[in-house]
């Protein structure tokens, strides 16, 4: 009748592994629990007999330089990135999706790790780390991989990890002189309030030349998804009008976009995401021209 | 194998904790670890800090925000376990936390408090920050915005104002006192950064002043709600306490096949099991019709999902929960009617014996077939508003406690006496058995007049002869308690070229869901107020008032004026742009004045200050715009953001004062004397937020020239407080207010009589002063004066039954009201062409409240109406889909925080009705009904969208404007 029966405090990534194995079943694990505890209370979750707590482990808080990236634990709350410099110089667009998730107190619970794991198709956090190409260490009783980010998603709130794994971090590629990238999203005020679309762009700049481009939109299919061909579209390209505009035709094409009710009608999606990428491919512009280490907010 | 599990067995062990170790507010507490339980719980239950206030339960509410090793966290949502080996703050912790800040401490004669009212607590400056400004109002969110301050202090000790709204955006307060709250937190800033006092507020008082009334006053119950002391229903516990649930229909429409309750009953900790079958007096309760069963019986008629099949009381909340997953409940469903135009059609389903229709509701002046004949224009429109919610952040709770022969009910009650009632009736007993004790109220907005657990826990309280606990979770909230009133709303005008009104006809249909509630007195007002406040010769209105199976509709803040305000109003703005004249002007042409006549053919003698609403509000206008008068409803384009156009909207109303209509409008209130020279006056009148415990304390205090905080007041309680009658229609200032004044006086008078007599004194040789009575060259402490009355055999204590001036029904001549207030307001909005999203940037908002006795309160009513209206306008919309609740979580039903809160300039409007008390009458409604219009009517003159229905919609604002792309051009 309780939400759960057992709650174990791993101290370590292996012990935390090894919980999830061994102990009574089922058993999962909590991060910042901020959506599984809601979740658990609102029986739109099975009932669970162990809760594995990892925000005790100390390599899922790091939030360092590893040797050419960037490397963020699993269980590093939304406000620390915020707040972190280094983020704010690698990785903009992330330190801007989790800005805009929730009030300070759930972005003080609230992990990245967490925000992840759950795969919804338009979590603020996920798309703003999937422009940044960022790959994902997962750490299983076998021992640990690399993944790209997109492997970890299979459908909607349904993620490729198996029961008995977890995410450790994310590492992301250090910005290097001439990369930028931005993360926008829209809100819808009436009735069920919960953002309609967001949109990430990542980019590389030489001189008037976009050199290299990723841009993540959600929700636009079932799993968080990556504007292949726009980015593709976008490569080698001047930054004119006439890219954008080709760049947004190229994303309409291949985004699918849905209605939901009481939220969004995919036209009014479309609407919006032609938009927000003019919006993020200009600021990441903007924030590709500055050096890093300048102040790209 | 073996060896293996015992390893990981080990492994387990060392992750797992027995106990919890954790400081909270700097005691450390070892205890053992409870499976499930949050951090709100260990808090609440099991340290009794209970000022940590649970008020949705689904993150996001922000009222539960703790600070967790310097953090602010949401306790609601986070395991009790994370909290082991660290630091917890709580409200209770914080003034404590004061003694460190020593400087602040113990300032009792601090020269910057309003009126000499010293604050003997020791407090942090946040917390004495938030009672000086008034952001203090239910109180029930105040410990959640106060920890979620701090912690923003905390990392920042000098945010601006973009920082604080940042970090509050997810802390709701529905009273609203957005801008109060943000003030505060930048006095209490200020004064942690340089030792300073904390500052007061920006307030003037009245214009017209008297000792006491008019002036800045800090509310009585300030203190015990900013340091988490205050109770709510929800915060006691009795000995040896049951905890209900309740079986809900689930469906719309259906009859009850069969209840199957044995298997409920053999669940573990069930105490008792009851149905319709159970219970021992009338199944049907409501506030004016009697048509709502307390349970709905084999073979009856369920006519909402939030219908109650069966109750359950528990040993814990959990089993209560369990077994009525347990009932069995089997339904023969009926086709549903989820409308009132549908339900008004011939071949439907008819829900009550009556029929469909509560009530057809008629408002007729002259002849409208006349008046349009002689008018140049006519124009006609069809409106809509959807259902609201109230959405109190504290949830509805009853305690029911059997007392010997008696029932005790523990709930925060819009009108106790009505609750003593309904209780009796369905227990089968004498009123007299039942005694209500009324708690505070964490907002109440017209949402807790009718009956929402206080039945069902007396019946499993009488079954079990124990104290039973019923407290709704949100869900259950949203689903089972009445809302406003969805409504369908035609207006026809008729004008002359020069604006001159002929005539008005108006049809309103207006949804009352599955039951009457107050569904007929609302309708009611929607009907008289649905011309609007304007001298029109011919007025025609036809209301429609029909049952249908959504959640009944009833009392809500605005009281069926909202809605037909938001029609009328935008009616005259398309009127004003058919004939080419200035809203304003057009308003100005057809306002009510004195010595003009209503619609339901009142004519107003005195206190009619909407001329001067609408005159203060257009200066201000030009004022803080800088714009030319003629350029105020034209669009502008933001320079730098050219795809952001804003512009200004204008919108009128007026709201009846009191219940009107030939009721008998009275309030009793009684003031007492006690041998410690202290005041108290009495009565069961309602304190949801609004203030009316300030108003009754500070009218007491003017009648006897007494320091305000020598008054006590004691609200709320069927066995000790007088019949307050019930707290509705912006009624409570007027009639307690007036009860409590004349009580005053009068003991006031007895006590001069009494002095007269033993001194051998004219009576007008005894003067009332600063707390004392001076009589023959000696000052008289109030304890001798109790002394003397006594010895004098005299009870020093006056019971006043005050009934306001007689008014007539609808549909006969005379007056219907006592008064009307007015109000004019000017909303500024900016609308994103490329979106869609609308944002309200400044609201102008004059109201004419007669007399502000109260002006730091007044301000918190202000500012909380227009944020209220800027929710209506904007986002909140209860959305049912044939029957069934789709807005069943605060996390769909939106309601405004910080963020949406515009920029709101008050105009305090004072035009005497000379029988209210010093001359005030109601403001608790009207300061909401004209934002609506006054937003959609901005919208319009922006883009030249026009929205007939609520809340603006921002993809079909996109879809018009792109429908509009040329005529955008500017």
């Amino acid at each position: 009748m309780s939400l759960w029966k057992e709650y174990l405090h791993p101290q370590t990534v292996e012990q935390a592994v090894q919980a999830l194995s061994a102990a009574a079943s089922p058993a999962i694990p909590i991060a910042g629990g901020t959506d599984l505890m809601l979740d658990l209370q609102q029986g739109n979750h099975p009932p669970v007999h162990t809760l594995v707590d990892l925000t005790g482990i100390p390599e899922l808080r790091a939030l360092e330089i590893r040797g050419e990236w960037l490397f963020i634990g699993a269980g590093v709350p939304h406000n620390r990135i915020v707040e972190s410099p280094l983020a704010r110089e690698h990785a903009a667009s992330l330190v801007e999706a989790c800005g805009l998730i929730g009030g300070p107190q759930v972005r003080n619970m609230a992990t990245l790790g967490g925000n992840v794991a759950h795969a919804l198709p338009a979590a603020d956090g996920t798309i703003g780390l999937l422009a940044l190409e960022a790959e994902a260490e997962i750490a299983s009783p076998e021992g640990r991989r690399r993944v790209s980010l997109p492997a970890l998603f299979r459908g909607p709130g349904q993620s490729t990890l198996a029961p008995t794994e977890i995410i450790v971090g994310f590492y992301l590629p250090l910005r290097a002189p001439g990369q930028g990238s931005a993360f926008v999203r829209v809100m819808r005020a009436q009735g069920i309030a919960l953002p309609i679309l967001n949109l990430a762009v990542w980019l590389e700049r030489q001189e008037e030349t976009i050199r290299a481009a990723r841009v993540a939109v959600g929700p636009a299919g079932p799993t968080p998804f990556r504007a292949v061909q726009t980015s593709a579209y976008l490569t080698g390209k001047p930054f004119t009008a006439e890219t954008i505009a080709g760049a947004q035709e190229t994303l309409l094409a291949e985004a699918r976009f849905r209605t939901s009710p009481a939220r969004a009608t995919a036209e009014y999606r479309r609407a919006l995401a032609v938009v927000l990428l003019k919006n993020a491919l200009t600021t990441a512009w903007q924030r590709a021209g500055q050096y890093p280490g300048s102040n790209q907010q | 194998m073996v060896t293996e599990y015992q390893t990981s067995n080990q492994h387990e062990n060392s992750m797992r904790k027995t106990h919890l170790t954790l400081t909270v507010n700097g005691t450390i507490h070892t205890l053992a670890s409870i499976p499930g339980e949050t951090l709100a719980d260990l808090l609440r239950k099991r340290l009794r800090l209970t000022g940590t206030k649970i008020g949705c339960n689904e993150a996001e509410c922000g009222a539960c925000t703790v600070i967790l090793d310097g953090e602010p966290v949401l306790s609601c949502s986070t395991p009790a376990e994370r909290a082991d080996g660290k630091t917890v703050l709580t409200i209770e912790g914080l003034a404590s936390l004061a003694t460190r800040f020593s400087r602040l401490e113990g300032r009792e004669q601090d020269a910057s408090l309003p009126q000499g009212e010293g604050l003997s607590a020791a407090l942090h400056p946040l917390q004495e920050a938030f009672i000086k400004h008034g952001a203090v109002q239910c109180g029930f969110c105040i410990p959640g915005q106060i920890m979620t301050a701090y912690g923003l202090l905390s990392r920042n000790p000098d945010p601006t104002s973009a920082e604080i709204r940042h970090a509050l955006k997810d802390t709701i307060c529905r009273c609203a006192g957005y801008p109060t709250i943000e003030k505060a937190i930048l006095a209490a800033a200020h004064a942690l950064r340089t030792g300073e006092p904390v500052a007061g507020p920006d307030v003037s008082p009245s214009a017209q002043q008297g000792q006491v009334v008019g002036h800045l006053h800090l509310r009585p119950d300030g203190v015990e709600k900013v340091t988490g002391q205050a109770i709510y229903t929800d915060d006691l516990v009795f000995e040896n306490m049951l905890y209900a649930a309740v079986r809900r229909a689930g469906v719309p429409h259906a009859f009850v096949r069969r209840i199957e309750v044995s298997r409920a009953r053999q669940m573990p900790g069930v105490a008792a099991v009851l149905t319709a079958e159970d219970i021992p007096g009338e199944n049907l309760h409501g506030l004016v019709t009697r048509d709502w069963p307390v349970m709905v019986g084999v073979g009856e008629r369920v006519r909402y999902v939030g219908d109650a099949i069966a109750i359950v009381a528990a040993e814990s909340q959990e089993q209560a929960r369990a077994a009525v997953e347990a009932i069995e409940v089997e339904f023969d469903l009926q086709p549903v009617i989820s409308n009132p135009v549908q339900a008004r059609q011939a071949d439907v389903p008819q829900l009550h014996p009556k029929g469909n229709l509560l009530k057809h509701i008629k408002v007729r002046k002259g002849d409208p077939e006349t008046g349009f004949r002689e008018a140049d224009v006519i124009l006609e429109h069809t409106f809509h508003t959807p259902a609201h919610d109230h959405l109190f952040i504290e949830p509805e709770c009853s305690i029911a406690v059997p007392e010997g022969e008696r029932m005790l009910i523990y709930v925060g009650s819009q009108i106790p006496y009505q609750d003593r009632s309904q209780v009796a009736r369905a227990l089968g007993w004498e009123e007299s058995r039942v005694r209500v004790v009324g708690q505070l109220m964490g907002g109440g907005f017209g949402g807790k007049e009718d009956i929402a657990g206080q039945i069902h826990a007396a019946l499993l309280a009488n079954a079990t002869g124990r104290p039973v606990k019923l407290l709704f979770d949100r869900r259950e909230s949203l689903l089972v308690h009445p809302k406003r009133h969805a409504t369908q709303i035609t207006v026809k005008i008729g004008a002359k070229k020069d604006g001159t009104l002929t005539a008005v006809r108006t049809e309103l249909y207006g949804d009352t869901g599955a039951y009457a509630s107050l569904g007929e007195k609302v309708l009611t007002r929607a009907t008289t107020h649905s011309a609007g406040p304007y001298v029109i010769p011919h007025v025609h209105a036809d209301c429609y008032a029909m049952y249908t199976n959504n959640p009944p509709a009833g009392a809500f803040r605005g009281f069926g004026v909202l809605q037909s305000a938001f029609a009328i109003e935008s009616a005259m703005d398309m009127l004003a742009e058919r004939l080419g004249l200035d809203p304003i002007e057009l308003r100005r042409k057809n306002a009510l004045r004195p010595d003009t006549e209503t619609s339901t053919g009142q004519v107003l003698r005195e206190s009619v200050g909407l001329m001067e609403c609408i005159d203060k509000v257009s200066e201000r206008m030009v004022q803080v715009s800088g714009l030319l008068r003629q350029a105020l409803f034209k669009a502008r384009r933001v320079p730098e953001s050219p795809h952001l156009i804003r512009a200004w909207g204008f919108a009128v109303g007026f709201k009846n004062t009191g219940l009107g209509g030939g009721a008998d409008d009275c309030a009793g209130a009684e003031v007492e004397l006690y041998a410690d020279g202290l005041f108290e006056v009495r009565s069961s009148s309602a304190e949801l937020g609004q203030g009316l415990v300030t108003v009754m304390r500070l009218v007491v205090a003017e009648e006897l020239s007494l320091p305000p905080e020598q008054v006590r007041v004691r609200v709320m309680d069927t066995d000790l407080t007088p019949n307050g009658g019930p707290t509705t229609a912006s009624r409570q200032t007027y009639v307690t207010g007036n009860a409590s004044r004349l009580a005053a006086r009068t003991l006031r008078e007895a006590i001069t009589a009494t002095l007269a007599e033993k001194y051998d004194q004219p009576p007008e040789a005894i003067r009332f002063e600063k707390g004392c009575v001076h009589v023959n060259g000696h000052a008289l402490t109030m304890q001798e004066v109790y002394r003397e009355m006594k010895a004098a055999g005299k009870e020093p204590r006056v019971l006043y039954d005050y009934h306001a001036p007689a008014t007539t029904p609808l549909g006969t001549p005379g007056d219907m009201h006592v008064a009307f207030s007015f109000a004019a307001q000017a909303a500024e909005v900016e609308v994103n062409t490329l979106t869609g999203e609308v944002r309200v940037l400044r609201v102008i908002a004059a109201n004419d409240v007669g007399h502000a006795l109260n002006p730091l309160g007044l301000r918190g009513q202000i500012e909380g109406g227009v944020v209220m209206g800027v929710g209506h306008a904007l986002l909140e919309n209860f959305i049912t889909e044939n029957g069934y609740v789709v807005t069943d979580r605060m996390a769909r039903y939106r309601v405004p925080s910080i963020v949406h809160t515009p920029e709101i300039i008050p105009i305090v409007v004072e035009d005497p009705v000379s029988t209210g008390p010093y001359g005030a009458k109601g403001v608790g409604e009207i300061v909401l009904i004209p934002t609506p219009p006054a937003i959609t009517n901005a919208i319009y003159n922006a883009v030249g969208v026009r929205f007939d229905s609520l809340p603006v919609d921002q993809e079909k604002l996109l879809w018009e404007l792109q429908k509009r792309a040329v005529a955008l051009e500017l």
